[in-house]
């Protein structure tokens, strides 16, 4: 690489980074023609109707992080205390969970089938997409086409026939079960994602590149991806969030307790005869989403780009 | 991907196929051997590099994919290989009431839910889009929902509907406006409502903030000259907002309908198709007789007859995006 392709390559990067910020972030500050509006009538036709709405929406995670702090008494027991506080919170449950049940083994083989899946998908989509974008073989255009296909093919329809495969393969009951089926739903996904992000990178580089006799391999690890570096993020957090949500392949797939994965195990293992645990499972399911929250905590704006690069491209 | 860029980096991809030909011709001898056929012509090249995602999309998706309509053919049932009873599989689906009424459960839910998230989402997009102190933090907020898997937050709402802790209905209790406790989830049509609403609540989010990047490209200066002609706050919308947003609506909307369409984990969670089968979608029955009751081939052509709507929806799709190009003045590529 000479210096000017480096260069090159370094604002490039600061301009990829920049636009993922478009939709959260301080991309567009701008006050436009709001000053025409005047308070009371903003409070009336925005704030009130943006207040309720958020309420609505986060509503159900408040009521679970406070039935999982709640001691069994209060639990049941709307009456004589205001279900809506709890006066003696306390961590019980969660010791619970991650002391006397499989949850920390549910949360360890949800974190790797979920990673191993997301890493697979990722090399396998970003040579196709790379392949696709530039290489441009014979048929390209068909073969990017037929992938837009798969991304609408649901697992729903799939996972009767996919559970005879995967017994025939060996595989069923074992964590690679979903390794290895997971890819189908992530690759179509960040494939075209992917290819999006490499369209954005300007050809000249890879002609320097060519003219100074680097092969296809060096040209990808070396000029592509670092530059693809957002995208590559995007498409990561993505596949891993889709990974962990992922049900009806886990819940067909693997029938052991201590191979099942946090959102199948939670539903089926948290009962005393009858009566459901309210505590633990409000608990387990906070905990459970926690990974997924913290991670889009510091990466909002790849995480939205990603949803939005979907759609667009 | 803005159109003129695209067409002017198609003229000069050009340039750059000659020289890769022209490299590979000059360092190449004459003959040149089958190892560095492999290694430079393109369409081997991008043979190799499409190889692992292939294999995995093949292997995981086409093959099964395929076995699937083969499987509803035959009467194959867990443990033991079925043999090819034509469209027998059909015949029973067409006779039975619980397939017809998970057809209807199916098309109502997609339906209702589907008008609910967008007539939703689309009004959120807009009041989001406007200028407010902790923006950031409010639209990183909207978003929540969607980032935990919907299995977590189902459970959520699995206690929020319980018939006789819900928290909805202490609430309506206080105020004096019921009797009784509301059965969520007892009977059909509550039940219905319930997973609806548990579903609007779930997608309303992906839809806000997709449209939301939509509105952001709508450029400024065309409602402020709609301003100073006059126009009201709805002409606004409708001769500038919706036009403009159409092609994205197109897509997410279709997404968002397969994805509703082929629901599986909420009501799963939630109800798993009762009370007496009033909230079976599809997936939820083909799951309960194939694999709950081992008639693989049965619960196969509940599955397989899902595919017509859905190809009904790629269709749409793609002709959306066609229009998307046209608008765009983009060639079909």
């Amino acid at each position: 690489m000479t210096e000017v392709a480096n260069r090159n390559a370094n604002t490039l990067q600061q301009d990829t980074a920049g636009r993922t910020q478009d939709i959260i972030g301080r991309g567009d500050d701008t006050e436009g023609m709001s000053y025409l509006e005047t308070f009371p009538r903003r409070l009336v036709t925005t704030y009130m109707p943006l207040g309720v709405i958020l309420i609505v929406l986060l509503f159900p995670f408040y009521w679970m992080a406070l039935t999982s702090v709640k001691p069994d008494n209060q639990l049941l027991d709307f009456d004589t205390v205001n279900p809506f506080w709890t006066t003696a919170p306390t961590f019980k449950h969660y010791y619970a969970l991650l002391f006397e049940t499989d949850y920390p083994t549910w949360l360890w083989n949800t974190m790797f089938v979920s990673i191993s899946a997301t890493i697979l998908s990722l090399i396998a989509s970003v040579f196709a997409a790379y392949a696709i974008v530039r290489l441009r073989y014979k048929g390209a255009q068909t073969i990017g086409g037929l992938i837009f296909l798969a991304y609408l093919v649901p697992p729903s329809i799939l996972f009767i026939p996919l559970s005879t495969v995967v017994y025939q393969y060996g595989l069923f009951n074992t964590p690679f079960a979903l390794v290895l089926t997971y890819p189908t739903i992530l690759i179509p996904f960040s494939t075209w994602l992917l290819m999006g992000y490499f369209k954005t990178i300007p050809f000249e580089l890879e002609e320097c590149a060519l003219i100074d006799g680097a092969s296809r391999w060096q040209i990808l690890t070396q000029i592509v991806l670092p530059l693809a570096v957002p995208g590559l993020i995007s498409a990561f957090i993505f596949c891993f969030t889709l990974c962990w949500n992922e049900y009806i392949y886990a819940l067909t797939f693997i029938t052991s307790t201590e191979n099942k994965t946090v959102p199948v195990a939670i539903v089926t293992s948290f009962t005393d005869g009858d009566a459901y645990r309210w505590g633990s499972i409000m608990a387990g399911a906070l905990f459970g989403s926690l990974p997924l929250v913290i991670l889009y905590a510091f990466f909002v704006e790849h995480y939205v780009s990603a949803m939005t690069g979907a759609v667009k491209e | 991907m803005l159109p003129l860029r695209h067409s002017a980096r198609k003229d000069r991809m050009e340039p750059m196929a000659n020289v890769s030909i022209e490299s590979s011709a000059r360092t190449a001898t004459p003959h040149p051997s089958t190892w560095d056929k492999l290694k430079r012509n393109r369409n081997w090249l991008g043979f190799w590099f499409m190889l692992p995602a292939m294999a995995f999309l093949v292997l995981f998706l086409a093959y099964p994919l395929v076995l699937g309509i083969y499987m509803s053919f035959t009467d194959v049932r867990i443990g033991r290989p079925g043999v090819f009873v034509g469209i027998e599989n059909y015949g029973w689906l067409a006779e039975d009431p619980v397939f017809w009424l998970s057809v209807f459960n199916t098309v109502f839910y997609t339906l209702v839910a589907s008008v609910a998230k967008f007539a939703i989402g689309l009004y959120l997009a807009l009041l989001l889009n406007k200028h407010m102190p902790f923006k950031a933090i409010i639209r990183a907020l909207v978003l929540i929902p969607f980032i935990v898997p919907t299995v977590l937050s189902a459970i959520a709402f699995w206690w929020i509907y319980d018939p006789q802790f819900s928290i909805i209905s202490w609430v309506l209790r206080e105020f004096g406006w019921i009797e009784t406790n509301i059965d969520f989830l007892g009977t059909p049509w509550n039940a219905r409502w319930s997973v609806i609403f548990a579903n609007v609540w779930r997608g309303v989010p992906f839809i806000a903030i997709t449209l939301l990047a939509g509105l952001q490209t709508v450029p400024p200066s065309l409602y402020e000259a709609a301003t100073l002609d006059g126009a009201t706050r709805w002409q606004m919308f409708r001769y500038i907002t919706y036009p403009l947003l159409t092609p994205i609506i197109a897509v997410v909307m279709t997404f968002s309908v397969l994805f509703t369409f082929t629901d599986f984990q909420l009501i799963w969670v939630l109800t798993r198709g009762g009370p007496v089968n009033a909230t079976h979608l599809m997936a939820t029955l083909s799951y309960q007789w194939g694999i709950l009751g081992g008639k693989l081939g049965e619960g196969a052509a509940v599955a397989t007859a899902m595919i017509p709507f859905l190809l009904a929806c790629i269709l749409i799709s793609w002709f959306g995006l066609q229009r998307r190009k046209w608008q765009q003045g983009e060639g079909n590529d």
